[in-house]
Protein backbone atom coordinates (compact mmCIF):
# COMPACT_ATOMS: atom_id res chain seq x y z
CA UNK A 1 0.00 0.00 0.00
CA UNK A 2 1.44 3.04 -1.05
CA UNK A 3 2.15 5.39 2.30
CA UNK A 4 0.11 8.03 1.29
CA UNK A 5 -2.78 5.78 1.69
CA UNK A 6 -2.08 4.36 4.25
CA UNK A 7 -1.44 7.34 6.40
CA UNK A 8 -4.52 8.54 5.31
CA UNK A 9 -6.31 5.14 6.52
CA UNK A 10 -4.23 5.06 9.91
CA UNK A 11 -4.31 8.30 10.77
CA UNK A 12 -6.28 10.80 9.28
CA UNK A 13 -9.86 8.39 9.05
CA UNK A 14 -9.48 7.02 13.02
CA UNK A 15 -8.92 10.66 13.34
CA UNK A 16 -12.11 12.14 12.11
CA UNK A 17 -14.40 9.12 13.03
CA UNK A 18 -13.63 9.65 16.38
CA UNK A 19 -14.31 13.62 15.95
CA UNK A 20 -18.05 12.40 14.52
CA UNK A 21 -18.50 9.98 16.95
CA UNK A 22 -17.70 11.82 20.13
CA UNK A 23 -20.26 14.33 19.95
CA UNK A 24 -22.64 11.80 20.28
CA UNK A 25 -21.17 10.56 23.58
CA UNK A 26 -19.41 13.71 25.05
CA UNK A 27 -21.34 16.63 26.36
CA UNK A 28 -18.94 19.30 26.16
CA UNK A 29 -18.93 19.88 22.55
CA UNK A 30 -17.25 23.73 23.25
CA UNK A 31 -14.23 21.55 24.05
CA UNK A 32 -14.78 18.96 21.21
CA UNK A 33 -14.46 22.42 18.80
CA UNK A 34 -11.36 23.73 20.47
CA UNK A 35 -9.55 20.53 20.21
CA UNK A 36 -10.54 20.69 16.64
CA UNK A 37 -9.77 24.41 16.02
CA UNK A 38 -6.49 23.59 17.61
CA UNK A 39 -5.65 20.46 15.86
CA UNK A 40 -5.86 22.82 12.72
CA UNK A 41 -3.82 25.26 13.65
CA UNK A 42 -1.10 23.46 15.55
CA UNK A 43 -1.04 21.68 11.61
CA UNK A 44 -0.64 24.67 9.82
CA UNK A 45 2.24 26.04 12.57
CA UNK A 46 3.32 21.85 10.96
CA UNK A 47 3.46 23.21 7.52
CA UNK A 48 5.04 26.47 7.76
CA UNK A 49 7.28 25.89 10.50
CA UNK A 50 8.07 22.11 10.70
CA UNK A 51 8.35 22.12 6.61
CA UNK A 52 10.61 24.96 6.31
CA UNK A 53 11.39 26.55 9.50
CA UNK A 54 9.61 29.82 9.24
CA UNK A 55 8.49 30.00 12.98
CA UNK A 56 4.93 32.08 12.50
CA UNK A 57 4.74 33.96 16.15
CA UNK A 58 2.26 36.05 14.96
CA UNK A 59 -0.01 33.24 13.72
CA UNK A 60 -3.28 34.65 15.33
CA UNK A 61 -3.16 37.50 12.94
CA UNK A 62 -4.46 34.91 10.00
CA UNK A 63 -6.94 33.28 12.29
CA UNK A 64 -8.53 36.55 13.23
CA UNK A 65 -8.26 38.19 9.84
CA UNK A 66 -10.60 34.87 8.73
CA UNK A 67 -12.98 34.79 11.74
CA UNK A 68 -13.12 38.90 10.39
CA UNK A 69 -13.84 38.07 6.85
CA UNK A 70 -16.44 35.62 7.76
CA UNK A 71 -17.98 38.38 10.03
CA UNK A 72 -17.99 40.97 7.36
CA UNK A 73 -19.03 38.72 4.90
CA UNK A 74 -21.89 37.70 7.01
CA UNK A 75 -22.63 41.14 8.43
CA UNK A 76 -22.57 42.98 5.49
CA UNK A 77 -22.98 40.76 2.10
CA UNK A 78 -25.90 38.33 4.03
CA UNK A 79 -23.69 35.55 2.91
CA UNK A 80 -24.10 32.02 3.88
CA UNK A 81 -22.02 30.55 6.39
CA UNK A 82 -19.89 28.30 4.60
CA UNK A 83 -19.46 30.89 1.68
CA UNK A 84 -18.21 33.16 4.36
CA UNK A 85 -16.04 30.76 5.90
CA UNK A 86 -14.37 30.48 2.42
CA UNK A 87 -14.05 33.71 2.35
CA UNK A 88 -12.37 33.49 5.88
CA UNK A 89 -9.73 31.40 3.71
CA UNK A 90 -9.64 33.91 1.33
CA UNK A 91 -8.51 36.74 3.40
CA UNK A 92 -5.87 34.67 5.50
CA UNK A 93 -4.15 34.05 1.51
CA UNK A 94 -4.58 37.68 0.95
CA UNK A 95 -3.04 38.55 4.13
CA UNK A 96 -0.18 35.85 3.57
CA UNK A 97 0.16 37.69 0.13
CA UNK A 98 0.66 40.91 2.04
CA UNK A 99 3.47 39.57 4.27
CA UNK A 100 5.39 37.51 2.38
CA UNK A 101 8.01 40.00 2.25
CA UNK A 102 8.89 39.03 5.82
CA UNK A 103 9.81 35.60 4.13
CA UNK A 104 13.38 37.93 3.33
CA UNK A 105 13.79 37.54 7.73
CA UNK A 106 14.73 34.25 8.66
CA UNK A 107 15.25 33.66 12.77
CA UNK A 108 13.85 35.37 15.41
CA UNK A 109 13.95 38.64 13.01
CA UNK A 110 11.44 36.47 11.23
CA UNK A 111 9.05 35.64 14.29
CA UNK A 112 9.17 39.13 15.69
CA UNK A 113 8.21 40.92 12.61
CA UNK A 114 5.08 38.82 12.68
CA UNK A 115 4.35 39.37 15.77
CA UNK A 116 4.35 42.73 15.01
CA UNK A 117 2.01 41.61 11.57
CA UNK A 118 -0.48 39.70 13.65
CA UNK A 119 -0.24 42.87 16.44
CA UNK A 120 -0.90 45.41 13.71
CA UNK A 121 -3.86 43.71 12.26
CA UNK A 122 -5.89 43.33 15.11
CA UNK A 123 -5.51 47.20 16.33
CA UNK A 124 -6.74 48.08 12.62
CA UNK A 125 -9.48 45.84 12.81
CA UNK A 126 -10.68 47.17 16.44
CA UNK A 127 -9.94 50.83 15.07
CA UNK A 128 -13.14 52.32 16.54
CA UNK A 129 -12.75 54.73 13.08
CA UNK A 130 -14.07 51.41 10.90
CA UNK A 131 -16.30 50.98 13.35
CA UNK A 132 -18.68 51.05 10.23
CA UNK A 133 -16.96 47.72 8.78
CA UNK A 134 -16.08 45.93 11.30
CA UNK A 135 -17.77 47.19 14.63
CA UNK A 136 -13.93 48.03 15.83
CA UNK A 137 -13.33 47.07 19.35
CA UNK A 138 -17.02 46.22 20.85
CA UNK A 139 -17.30 43.25 18.62
CA UNK A 140 -19.65 41.65 16.79
CA UNK A 141 -22.84 39.37 17.19
CA UNK A 142 -23.52 36.82 14.22
CA UNK A 143 -27.42 35.64 15.74
CA UNK A 144 -28.31 35.26 12.05
CA UNK A 145 -25.75 32.48 11.01
CA UNK A 146 -25.39 30.53 14.54
CA UNK A 147 -25.26 26.94 14.03
CA UNK A 148 -22.60 25.16 16.44
CA UNK A 149 -23.62 21.38 14.87
CA UNK A 150 -23.06 22.49 11.56
CA UNK A 151 -19.88 24.64 12.40
CA UNK A 152 -18.50 21.53 14.09
CA UNK A 153 -18.88 19.81 10.98
CA UNK A 154 -17.05 22.64 9.34
CA UNK A 155 -14.49 22.72 11.75
CA UNK A 156 -13.82 18.76 11.38
CA UNK A 157 -14.21 18.88 7.27
CA UNK A 158 -11.20 21.69 7.63
CA UNK A 159 -9.40 19.20 9.77
CA UNK A 160 -9.02 16.97 7.19
CA UNK A 161 -8.22 18.86 4.36
CA UNK A 162 -5.15 20.19 6.43
CA UNK A 163 -4.54 16.57 7.42
CA UNK A 164 -4.45 15.56 4.10
CA UNK A 165 -2.25 18.43 2.82
CA UNK A 166 0.37 17.42 5.99
CA UNK A 167 -0.12 14.00 4.70
CA UNK A 168 0.94 15.11 0.56
CA UNK A 169 3.62 16.75 2.30
CA UNK A 170 5.14 13.91 4.56
CA UNK A 171 4.92 11.62 1.08
CA UNK A 172 5.93 13.81 -1.51
CA UNK A 173 9.07 14.97 -3.16
CA UNK A 174 6.63 18.59 -2.97
CA UNK A 175 7.48 17.72 0.57
CA UNK A 176 10.83 16.43 0.97
CA UNK A 177 11.63 19.89 -1.25
CA UNK A 178 10.72 21.50 1.10
CA UNK A 179 12.77 20.14 4.49
CA UNK A 180 15.36 20.88 1.81
CA UNK A 181 14.65 24.57 1.70
CA UNK A 182 14.62 24.33 5.51
CA UNK A 183 18.20 22.73 5.69
CA UNK A 184 20.15 24.36 3.60
CA UNK A 185 18.32 27.20 0.81
CA UNK A 186 21.64 27.67 -1.17
CA UNK A 187 21.95 23.92 -1.60
CA UNK A 188 18.49 23.50 -1.93
CA UNK A 189 18.58 25.48 -4.87
CA UNK A 190 21.56 24.15 -6.15
CA UNK A 191 19.08 20.97 -6.30
CA UNK A 192 16.63 23.04 -8.95
CA UNK A 193 14.75 23.40 -6.31
CA UNK A 194 12.62 27.48 -6.85
CA UNK A 195 13.70 28.13 -3.06
CA UNK A 196 10.83 31.45 -3.16
CA UNK A 197 8.11 30.13 -5.37
CA UNK A 198 8.48 26.67 -1.96
CA UNK A 199 8.43 29.35 0.64
CA UNK A 200 5.91 31.35 -0.31
CA UNK A 201 3.45 28.00 -1.19
CA UNK A 202 4.11 26.62 2.27
CA UNK A 203 3.05 30.40 3.91
CA UNK A 204 0.07 30.81 1.93
CA UNK A 205 -1.56 27.09 2.35
CA UNK A 206 -0.50 28.16 6.08
CA UNK A 207 -2.31 30.90 5.92
CA UNK A 208 -5.33 29.50 4.11
CA UNK A 209 -5.43 26.73 6.96
CA UNK A 210 -5.31 29.79 9.71
CA UNK A 211 -8.08 31.44 8.02
CA UNK A 212 -10.57 28.91 7.67
CA UNK A 213 -9.89 28.07 10.86
CA UNK A 214 -10.83 31.76 12.35
CA UNK A 215 -14.13 31.31 9.77
CA UNK A 216 -15.16 28.26 11.31
CA UNK A 217 -14.18 29.75 14.88
CA UNK A 218 -16.63 32.73 14.17
CA UNK A 219 -19.34 30.75 12.67
CA UNK A 220 -19.48 28.50 15.92
CA UNK A 221 -18.87 31.30 18.84
CA UNK A 222 -20.75 33.89 16.72
CA UNK A 223 -19.83 36.82 19.39
CA UNK A 224 -16.70 37.78 19.87
CA UNK A 225 -14.43 40.65 20.14
CA UNK A 226 -11.26 41.65 18.16
CA UNK A 227 -9.14 40.36 21.59
CA UNK A 228 -10.81 37.05 21.44
CA UNK A 229 -9.72 35.71 18.41
CA UNK A 230 -6.58 37.88 18.14
CA UNK A 231 -5.39 36.53 21.17
CA UNK A 232 -1.41 35.24 21.53
CA UNK A 233 -2.79 32.30 23.15
CA UNK A 234 -3.95 31.00 19.95
CA UNK A 235 -0.49 31.66 18.35
CA UNK A 236 1.54 30.34 21.36
CA UNK A 237 -0.52 27.40 22.15
CA UNK A 238 -0.13 26.15 18.61
CA UNK A 239 3.22 26.46 18.52
CA UNK A 240 3.74 24.81 21.62
CA UNK A 241 2.03 22.03 20.73
CA UNK A 242 3.33 21.13 17.36
CA UNK A 243 6.72 21.71 19.10
CA UNK A 244 5.80 19.26 21.91
CA UNK A 245 4.30 16.31 19.96
CA UNK A 246 7.47 17.13 17.11
CA UNK A 247 7.24 19.03 13.94
CA UNK A 248 7.63 17.74 10.10
CA UNK A 249 5.49 14.61 10.92
CA UNK A 250 1.90 14.41 10.89
CA UNK A 251 1.70 12.54 14.18
CA UNK A 252 3.58 14.93 16.29
CA UNK A 253 1.11 18.18 16.40
CA UNK A 254 -1.86 15.20 16.86
CA UNK A 255 0.46 13.98 20.05
CA UNK A 256 1.10 17.41 20.63
CA UNK A 257 -2.18 19.01 21.17
CA UNK A 258 -4.29 15.59 22.57
CA UNK A 259 -1.80 15.84 25.58
CA UNK A 260 -1.23 19.42 25.69
CA UNK A 261 -4.51 20.31 25.49
CA UNK A 262 -5.98 17.83 27.33
CA UNK A 263 -3.98 18.63 30.68
CA UNK A 264 -4.91 22.14 29.78
CA UNK A 265 -8.42 21.42 29.99
CA UNK A 266 -8.16 18.80 33.01
CA UNK A 267 -6.44 21.17 35.30
CA UNK A 268 -6.22 24.25 33.69
CA UNK A 269 -9.33 26.06 35.10
CA UNK A 270 -9.89 24.06 38.29
CA UNK A 271 -6.21 24.57 39.45
CA UNK A 272 -4.54 27.21 37.42
CA UNK A 273 -1.54 27.33 39.48
CA UNK A 274 -0.47 23.93 39.59
CA UNK A 275 -1.14 23.82 35.67
CA UNK A 276 1.15 26.48 34.78
CA UNK A 277 3.57 24.80 37.32
CA UNK A 278 3.37 21.36 35.22
CA UNK A 279 3.15 23.01 31.90
CA UNK A 280 6.11 25.18 32.92
CA UNK A 281 8.41 21.86 33.79
CA UNK A 282 7.14 20.01 30.47
CA UNK A 283 8.06 22.69 28.29
CA UNK A 284 11.60 23.23 30.08
CA UNK A 285 11.48 19.18 29.81
CA UNK A 286 10.88 19.26 26.25
CA UNK A 287 13.20 22.25 25.26
CA UNK A 288 16.03 20.26 27.65
CA UNK A 289 15.77 16.74 27.00
CA UNK A 290 13.58 16.51 23.71
CA UNK A 291 14.05 19.49 21.41
CA UNK A 292 12.80 17.84 18.56
CA UNK A 293 9.53 16.57 20.25
CA UNK A 294 7.76 13.66 21.27
CA UNK A 295 8.46 12.16 17.99
CA UNK A 296 12.12 11.94 18.23
CA UNK A 297 11.97 9.30 21.24
CA UNK A 298 11.22 6.91 18.54
CA UNK A 299 12.72 8.76 16.05
CA UNK A 300 16.69 8.37 17.97
CA UNK A 301 15.65 4.75 17.84
CA UNK A 302 15.28 4.82 14.18
CA UNK A 303 11.78 4.21 13.98
CA UNK A 304 10.17 6.24 11.24
CA UNK A 305 7.27 8.06 12.89
CA UNK A 306 4.68 9.40 9.91
CA UNK B 1 39.96 16.80 -24.62
CA UNK B 2 39.93 18.94 -28.14
CA UNK B 3 41.24 22.43 -26.61
CA UNK B 4 39.61 24.20 -29.81
CA UNK B 5 36.08 22.95 -29.34
CA UNK B 6 33.92 26.00 -29.01
CA UNK B 7 33.80 26.87 -25.13
CA UNK B 8 30.48 25.75 -23.11
CA UNK B 9 31.08 28.82 -20.79
CA UNK B 10 33.04 32.16 -21.70
CA UNK B 11 33.66 34.27 -18.83
CA UNK B 12 34.30 38.08 -20.27
CA UNK B 13 35.20 40.90 -17.78
CA UNK B 14 33.50 39.64 -14.99
CA UNK B 15 33.32 41.84 -11.63
CA UNK B 16 32.20 41.32 -8.60
CA UNK B 17 32.31 44.09 -5.92
CA UNK B 18 31.67 43.87 -1.69
CA UNK B 19 31.11 47.18 -0.44
CA UNK B 20 34.62 48.73 -1.87
CA UNK B 21 36.39 45.87 -1.88
CA UNK B 22 36.68 44.13 -5.61
CA UNK B 23 36.31 40.44 -5.06
CA UNK B 24 36.46 39.76 -9.56
CA UNK B 25 38.12 42.70 -11.20
CA UNK B 26 37.64 41.71 -14.72
CA UNK B 27 38.19 37.76 -14.67
CA UNK B 28 37.66 36.48 -18.06
CA UNK B 29 38.41 32.31 -19.19
CA UNK B 30 36.87 29.91 -20.90
CA UNK B 31 35.85 26.22 -20.49
CA UNK B 32 35.14 23.41 -23.11
CA UNK B 33 33.20 20.55 -22.97
CA UNK B 34 34.98 17.44 -21.84
CA UNK B 35 37.95 19.62 -20.22
CA UNK B 36 39.39 20.07 -16.59
CA UNK B 37 40.31 23.77 -16.51
CA UNK B 38 42.11 24.28 -12.68
CA UNK B 39 41.32 27.47 -10.97
CA UNK B 40 44.06 28.32 -8.80
CA UNK B 41 46.12 31.51 -6.49
CA UNK B 42 46.57 32.47 -3.15
CA UNK B 43 43.70 32.82 -0.82
CA UNK B 44 41.21 35.88 -1.35
CA UNK B 45 42.05 35.74 -5.25
CA UNK B 46 38.35 35.15 -5.87
CA UNK B 47 38.49 31.70 -7.19
CA UNK B 48 35.21 31.04 -4.91
CA UNK B 49 34.06 34.41 -5.77
CA UNK B 50 33.88 33.37 -9.32
CA UNK B 51 32.23 29.78 -8.48
CA UNK B 52 29.48 31.60 -6.68
CA UNK B 53 28.96 33.82 -9.40
CA UNK B 54 28.96 31.80 -12.10
CA UNK B 55 26.50 29.21 -9.84
CA UNK B 56 23.85 32.24 -9.60
CA UNK B 57 24.32 32.92 -5.92
CA UNK B 58 25.61 36.41 -6.51
CA UNK B 59 24.79 38.73 -9.31
CA UNK B 60 27.67 40.23 -11.31
CA UNK B 61 28.23 43.76 -11.08
CA UNK B 62 30.05 43.57 -14.64
CA UNK B 63 31.22 41.96 -17.04
CA UNK B 64 29.29 39.23 -19.51
CA UNK B 65 28.53 35.43 -18.10
CA UNK B 66 27.72 33.29 -21.61
CA UNK B 67 26.82 29.86 -21.27
CA UNK B 68 25.42 27.82 -24.04
CA UNK B 69 25.38 30.69 -26.43
CA UNK B 70 23.23 32.09 -23.74
CA UNK B 71 24.15 35.00 -21.34
CA UNK B 72 23.46 33.71 -17.71
CA UNK B 73 24.73 36.88 -15.65
CA UNK B 74 22.52 36.78 -12.87
CA UNK B 75 20.10 34.22 -13.78
CA UNK B 76 18.48 32.37 -10.46
CA UNK B 77 20.62 29.16 -9.24
CA UNK B 78 17.72 26.86 -9.54
CA UNK B 79 17.52 27.97 -13.25
CA UNK B 80 21.14 27.07 -13.85
CA UNK B 81 20.58 24.06 -12.40
CA UNK B 82 17.85 23.54 -15.10
CA UNK B 83 20.17 24.41 -17.89
CA UNK B 84 22.71 22.20 -16.78
CA UNK B 85 25.43 23.89 -14.53
CA UNK B 86 25.90 22.29 -10.92
CA UNK B 87 28.66 22.64 -8.19
CA UNK B 88 29.92 21.51 -4.65
CA UNK B 89 30.51 23.44 -1.80
CA UNK B 90 34.21 23.83 -0.18
CA UNK B 91 32.00 23.35 3.23
CA UNK B 92 29.88 20.18 2.21
CA UNK B 93 26.23 21.22 2.41
CA UNK B 94 24.05 18.37 2.43
CA UNK B 95 20.26 18.45 3.78
CA UNK B 96 21.41 17.39 7.48
CA UNK B 97 18.21 15.52 8.65
CA UNK B 98 17.09 14.12 5.29
CA UNK B 99 18.55 10.83 4.49
CA UNK B 100 21.14 10.38 2.57
CA UNK B 101 18.90 8.78 -0.63
CA UNK B 102 16.34 11.63 0.08
CA UNK B 103 19.36 14.53 -0.16
CA UNK B 104 20.02 12.92 -3.89
CA UNK B 105 15.79 11.71 -4.30
CA UNK B 106 15.57 16.00 -4.12
CA UNK B 107 17.64 17.03 -6.90
CA UNK B 108 16.33 14.04 -8.97
CA UNK B 109 13.06 15.36 -8.56
CA UNK B 110 13.58 18.83 -8.93
CA UNK B 111 16.45 19.15 -11.13
CA UNK B 112 15.31 18.63 -14.56
CA UNK B 113 17.72 16.46 -15.92
CA UNK B 114 17.77 17.21 -19.86
CA UNK B 115 18.63 14.13 -20.28
CA UNK B 116 17.85 10.72 -17.88
CA UNK B 117 19.30 11.04 -14.67
CA UNK B 118 21.61 8.46 -13.72
CA UNK B 119 20.41 6.20 -11.44
CA UNK B 120 20.22 6.33 -8.03
CA UNK B 121 21.74 3.25 -6.16
CA UNK B 122 24.34 3.26 -8.95
CA UNK B 123 25.83 7.15 -8.19
CA UNK B 124 25.82 6.07 -4.74
CA UNK B 125 27.49 3.23 -5.21
CA UNK B 126 29.83 4.68 -7.16
CA UNK B 127 30.76 7.34 -4.74
CA UNK B 128 30.86 5.01 -1.37
CA UNK B 129 27.05 6.05 -0.24
CA UNK B 130 25.58 2.89 -0.83
CA UNK B 131 25.54 1.43 2.31
CA UNK B 132 24.73 4.71 4.05
CA UNK B 133 21.69 5.55 2.14
CA UNK B 134 18.92 5.16 4.61
CA UNK B 135 20.96 7.18 7.46
CA UNK B 136 20.62 10.89 7.80
CA UNK B 137 23.57 12.99 6.30
CA UNK B 138 24.49 14.48 9.37
CA UNK B 139 25.62 11.07 10.46
CA UNK B 140 28.23 11.50 7.64
CA UNK B 141 31.48 12.66 7.49
CA UNK B 142 32.70 15.88 6.05
CA UNK B 143 34.70 13.37 3.35
CA UNK B 144 31.56 11.83 3.00
CA UNK B 145 29.48 14.79 2.92
CA UNK B 146 31.58 16.56 0.05
CA UNK B 147 30.78 13.27 -1.81
CA UNK B 148 26.96 13.47 -1.55
CA UNK B 149 27.45 17.28 -2.70
CA UNK B 150 29.22 15.60 -5.75
CA UNK B 151 26.27 12.62 -6.00
CA UNK B 152 23.78 15.70 -5.55
CA UNK B 153 25.46 17.75 -8.38
CA UNK B 154 25.68 15.08 -10.86
CA UNK B 155 21.84 14.15 -9.97
CA UNK B 156 20.82 16.67 -12.26
CA UNK B 157 23.07 15.98 -15.04
CA UNK B 158 25.29 18.83 -15.90
CA UNK B 159 27.07 19.65 -18.40
CA UNK B 160 29.12 21.71 -16.70
CA UNK B 161 30.26 21.13 -12.71
CA UNK B 162 32.27 23.19 -10.80
CA UNK B 163 34.03 21.91 -7.78
CA UNK B 164 35.36 24.25 -4.99
CA UNK B 165 37.96 22.56 -3.07
CA UNK B 166 36.48 18.67 -3.24
CA UNK B 167 39.93 17.24 -2.67
CA UNK B 168 41.03 19.01 0.63
CA UNK B 169 40.87 16.94 3.81
CA UNK B 170 40.51 13.94 1.62
CA UNK B 171 43.49 11.34 2.43
CA UNK B 172 45.62 9.77 -0.53
CA UNK B 173 44.11 6.91 -1.77
CA UNK B 174 41.07 8.87 -1.69
CA UNK B 175 42.78 11.38 -3.66
CA UNK B 176 43.67 9.03 -6.15
CA UNK B 177 40.12 7.46 -6.40
CA UNK B 178 38.28 10.91 -6.82
CA UNK B 179 40.28 11.88 -9.36
CA UNK B 180 39.78 9.36 -11.87
CA UNK B 181 36.06 9.96 -11.18
CA UNK B 182 36.55 13.55 -12.06
CA UNK B 183 38.46 12.56 -15.15
CA UNK B 184 35.94 9.86 -16.24
CA UNK B 185 33.51 12.43 -15.80
CA UNK B 186 35.24 14.86 -18.18
CA UNK B 187 35.91 12.27 -20.65
CA UNK B 188 31.86 11.72 -20.88
CA UNK B 189 31.89 15.44 -21.80
CA UNK B 190 31.63 17.52 -19.30
CA UNK B 191 33.17 20.27 -18.84
CA UNK B 192 34.15 20.73 -15.19
CA UNK B 193 36.33 23.79 -13.16
CA UNK B 194 37.79 22.86 -10.42
CA UNK B 195 39.27 25.43 -7.77
CA UNK B 196 41.76 23.58 -5.42
CA UNK B 197 44.91 24.16 -3.15
CA UNK B 198 46.67 20.97 -3.65
CA UNK B 199 48.82 21.60 -6.48
CA UNK B 200 49.61 17.82 -7.12
CA UNK B 201 45.91 17.35 -7.39
CA UNK B 202 45.37 19.88 -9.74
CA UNK B 203 48.27 18.73 -11.84
CA UNK B 204 47.26 15.33 -11.80
CA UNK B 205 44.04 15.91 -13.13
CA UNK B 206 43.41 19.15 -15.01
CA UNK B 207 44.29 19.87 -18.85
CA UNK B 208 44.66 23.51 -18.35
CA UNK B 209 44.85 26.10 -15.28
CA UNK B 210 43.88 29.61 -14.59
CA UNK B 211 46.17 31.61 -12.05
CA UNK B 212 44.09 34.40 -10.37
CA UNK B 213 45.44 37.03 -8.37
CA UNK B 214 43.47 40.02 -6.96
CA UNK B 215 39.83 39.15 -9.21
CA UNK B 216 41.84 38.79 -12.18
CA UNK B 217 43.35 35.65 -14.55
CA UNK B 218 47.31 36.08 -14.43
CA UNK B 219 48.16 33.60 -16.46
CA UNK B 220 46.10 30.71 -18.08
CA UNK B 221 48.24 27.67 -19.62
CA UNK B 222 49.48 24.34 -18.06
CA UNK B 223 50.26 24.03 -14.77
CA UNK B 224 53.95 22.88 -15.48
CA UNK B 225 54.45 26.06 -17.36
CA UNK B 226 53.00 28.55 -14.83
CA UNK B 227 55.34 27.40 -11.94
CA UNK B 228 57.93 28.73 -14.24
CA UNK B 229 56.07 32.17 -14.81
CA UNK B 230 57.73 35.38 -12.34
CA UNK B 231 54.68 36.55 -12.15
CA UNK B 232 53.28 33.76 -10.61
CA UNK B 233 56.07 32.88 -8.40
CA UNK B 234 55.73 36.64 -7.60
CA UNK B 235 51.90 36.45 -6.01
CA UNK B 236 52.54 32.68 -4.31
CA UNK B 237 55.64 32.97 -2.48
CA UNK B 238 56.12 36.85 -2.17
CA UNK B 239 58.16 39.62 -4.38
CA UNK B 240 61.77 38.84 -3.35
CA UNK B 241 61.23 35.28 -4.78
CA UNK B 242 60.33 36.76 -8.65
CA UNK B 243 62.99 38.46 -9.57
Amino acid sequence: MPSFVRHMLLIVAPLMAAFAILPGVYDNHLLLFNFVIFLILAQGVNIIYGFTGYLPFGYVGFFGAGAYGFAIMVMHLQAPAPLAVLAAGVVGVLLGLLLTPLLRLSGAYFAIANLAAALAVLHFVANPALESITKGPYGVALNGTFNPTLAYIGAVIILALTLGFVVFLRNSSFGMALQAVREDAVSAAMAGVNVVKMRVIAWLVSALVAGLAGGVFAWYVSVFYPDNVFSSDFSIFAIVFALFGGVATIMGPIVGVIILYGIYNLIGFTTPQYFQLIYGVLIMALVLFLPAGLVSLATRRGWNVP
Amino acid sequence: MSPDAKPILTVNGLVKRFGGFHALDGLSFHVSSGEILGLVGPNGSGKTTAINVISGLYAPDGGTLTYDGASIGGMASHKLVHRGINRTFQIPKPFLSLTVRQNVEVALAYGRAEVAPPKLTDLLEQYHLAELADRPAADLNSSQQKMLDLVRALATRPRLLLLDELAAGLNPTELDWIAGHIKALAQSGLAIIVVEHLMGFIEQITDRVIVMNAGKEIFEGTLAVAVKVPQVIEVFLGGEHGA
